[in-house]
């Protein structure tokens, strides 16, 4: 009983993902300031921020529903963070794990873009439901192609199981190697869960003021920020563990380091993304996930069943 | 205007996408516009009255503080209309002065677009880098001139100081940097395909359109309209110095980019050609306290467009009337246009094409609409006998204090 507490509320739960998440959050602001030859945040900025979200006061709009606004940020952030849970961080294991996972984790992950959906449809401000409107139907853009582009590197492994892939890639060292256009995919679309430019169009300031969050403040958007930051991180865990599956028989603690190393680098790459691109009209974000994401991810599953007809049979 | 079942969402007066306060109402159907009606009058600051109130020379400076960006463009046109008013002959030396500063604010004012329009469609890294640079004009006008920004350059039959060798050695030296910068957005700026996606067929404004509602400056010429006052009616020193007047035929917000970029390219070309030929002689004429009877119309090509001062003197050593039409009330008429069915995405950066500057183009404006019945106007000892009265439904009682005030203003 302990023990699972331990999981769930330190470690690899709640406190170490409010500070990865965190950390990330600064990670990205600074690569993406020095990229546009700014200072940058110093390291304790994303903490101060959120500190200073936390004392400052609520306000739920009079025109709201008070409890779908104030729900819908705490479901989003326990979703991002329970999705967590399902990743193997080092090793073979994580915390929990059964036949089916890497369906829940996505799933975990679509749950905190319905919940700004929900949060900004309740608020009833115009910019919240235009921003709110726009944030699902990018999840309709993005999530195929995400999806594929995941499900295609299983679907080489055989399993729906986070454990079991990891099985499968360490017995075939070489072969992820043959995802790499989908994890190409799956970092696009990840922009887009992340609502990271070019695909920021759900809380494009200069349109819509920030969206779905506009009327949030003190915790509750504290808490929304915090998602956010969780999602980059749980995201681009996912993606080191279905993309670069090696090296996870090192040990706890290289096996850590290497892990952190991958993290890292996907963390890079998406501010390294977001620094030189304009953001797109939802409309041409539809139009560029349908007609070139999405045949590409067909292709990668054409690719991996191919070669399950042929290299492993 | 539109059925009342359509989703009308305000941009403005205090909005992300603005710099500065403005009323855009946008009926919207999903993400299409249907309609926006424009609302002036947020910022209106009395300056044309104001201007009636001073003497000529204490004119230059407020008119300077009409625009932050283009206050060279403003004094010039009015210093242009009083000394052709008063019939000075200025000396050439002052002109040149005068045209390089112009064309350094130029410089800044579009490097200052573009990274406005950067930003406008969520490329933040194209601000960080065009403001960067936009720093080294700065520093150049500052050195210059003194200042960043209002730089009092302009008095009238003249200007206040000069360019000396050290200065014109920077500004040659700042200028080999922009043109190797400028020369890096003009790529970006044409080859980068999300920008490009972003900008062309983005707010068309066709030929006959800005004939018909008469747009100047860049947003006229990216549409195919030679229309620049310092080729067609050239003052300053402009008529002694080669350029192009830049055109394109895009007609969209990419063509107003390219045109604007491209005309950085032409205000280095001018500043070297200035700075090379710039003769010797005294900065100004004298001029006299009193302006002899007359009026005159001064155009100016403000980075934004055509400027338009009108100066009329009654003999005194104050203005009667000074008319001010600054470009972007040429503009803004063209924005209503340029937005019809287009997406609600395109809204900040077809707004932010025209380069507005609402505070240089806002007037006094009367409100006369049918739901506005309770718009009256009352004289100044209503209004405040109402304030005192509103303050104490309120329950706020500022008697005593008023009393206090009294007292210790009196001990």
């Amino acid at each position: 009983m302990l023990g699972a507490l331990f999981y769930i509320l330190i470690f690899p739960g709640f406190l170490f993902l409010v500070f990865s998440g965190l950390t990330a959050e600064f990670i990205d602001r600074k690569i993406y300031a020095r990229l546009q030859n700014r200072v940058g945040p110093p390291w304790f900025q994303a903490y101060a921020d959120f500190i200073k979200l936390l004392a400052k006061e609520d306000i739920v709009p009079a025109e709201s529903n008070p409890k779908m606004f104030r729900v819908a940020p705490v479901f989003a952030l326990t979703a991002a963070i329970t999705a967590f849970l399902y990743i193997p961080l080092w090793g073979k294991e994580a915390l929990l794990s059964f036949n089916g996972d890497v369906i829940i984790v996505l799933y975990l992950l679509t749950l905190p873009t319905l919940a700004f959906f929900i949060g900004g449809w309740y608020s009833t401000s115009l910019y919240s439901r235009l921003g709110a409107v726009r944030s699902l139907m990018q999840l309709f853009a993005y999530e195929v192609p995400l999806f594929m582009g995941i499900l295609a590197s299983a679907l080489l492994a055989d399993t729906w199981s986070l454990k079991e892939m990891v099985i499968f890639y360490t017995a075939h060292p070489w072969f992820w190697m043959f995802n790499l256009t989908g994890f190409a995919i799956s970092l696009v679309s990840l922009l887009g869960k992340l609502e990271k430019v070019p695909f920021d169009i759900p809380e494009a300031e200069t349109e819509v003021v920030a969206g779905g969050f506009t009327e949030y403040s003190g915790r509750m958007l504290a808490y929304l920020r915090l998602t956010l930051d969780v999602e980059m991180v749980v995201g681009s865990s996912l993606l080191a563990l279905v993309f670069f599956p090696f090296g996870l028989n090192l040990g706890p603690l290289p096996g850590f380091l290497l892990f952190l190393f991958k993290v890292l680098f996907i963390l890079g790459l998406i501010s390294l993304l977001r620094t030189v691109v304009a953001r797109l009209r939802i409309d041409q974000m539809v139009n560029f996930c349908w007609k070139y994401l999405v045949p590409l991810a067909l292709l990668q599953i054409l690719l991996n069943l191919i070669l399950k007809g042929t290299l492993l049979r | 205007m539109h059925d009342s079942k359509d989703f009308k969402i305000p941009i403005g007066p205090q909005h992300p996408a603005l710099k500065e306060p403005e009323g855009f109402s946008v009926a919207l159907k999903g993400e299409k516009i249907l309609g926006v009606d424009i609302r002036l009058g947020y910022n209106h600051r009395g300056i044309e009255k104001a201007a009636e109130e001073r003497t000529y020379v204490q004119d230059i400076y407020l008119i300077e503080r009409v625009c932050g960006i283009c206050s060279h463009s403003h004094s010039t046109c009015f210093v242009q209309a009083v000394e052709e008013i008063a019939g000075l002959a200025v000396p050439i030396r002052a002109l040149y002065i005068r045209t390089i500063i112009a064309e350094l604010e130029r410089i800044h004012s579009h490097l200052l677009w573009l990274g406005v329009a950067g930003h406008e469609i969520g490329f933040d890294t194209l601000l960080m880098y065009s403001w960067r640079d936009r720093e080294v004009v700065m520093d150049i006008l500052a050195a210059i001139t003194g200042n960043r920004v209002n730089y009092g350059m302009n008095t009238i039959g003249g200007v206040r100081r000069d360019i000396d060798a050290q200065q014109t050695e920077d500004i040659l030296k700042a200028l080999t940097i922009l043109e190797e910068r400028t020369k890096y957005y003009i790529e970006v700026a044409t080859q980068e395909t999300t920008i490009i996606k972003r900008l062309s067929g983005v707010g068309i404004l066709s030929r006959e359109d800005v004939l018909r509602l008469d747009a100047v400056g860049p947003t006229a010429r990216a549409s195919g309209v030679k229309r620049d006052v310092r080729a067609d009616d050239p003052y300053a020193a402009y008529a002694e110095l080669s350029f192009k007047v830049i055109t394109d035929d895009h007609a969209d917000v990419y063509g107003r980019t390219v045109v604007r970029v491209k005309e950085l390219m032409e205000s280095y070309k001018i500043i070297r050609q200035a700075l090379k030929n710039l003769p010797a002689g005294p900065l100004t004429v004298r001029a006299p306290r009193k302006i002899p009877v007359g009026e005159a119309i001064s155009r100016y090509e403000a980075p934004r467009g055509e400027d338009v001062h009108y100066v009329k003197s009654n003999g005194t050593e104050k203005p009667e009337r000074v008319k001010i039409r600054a470009p972007t009330l040429a503009n803004v008429q063209a924005v209503k246009h340029m937005l019809r069915d287009r997406y609600l995405a395109d809204m900040p950066i077809v707004v932010a094409a025209i380069d507005p500057c609402f505070s240089c183009t806002d007037r006094m404006v009367a409100l006369k609409e049918e739901d506005c019945a309770r718009a009256k106007i009352i004289n100044w000892q209503t209004l405040h006998a109402f304030s005192i009265e509103w303050y104490k439904q309120q329950g706020i009682d500022f008697t005593e204090l008023n009393k206090k005030l009294q007292d210790k203003l009196k001990g």
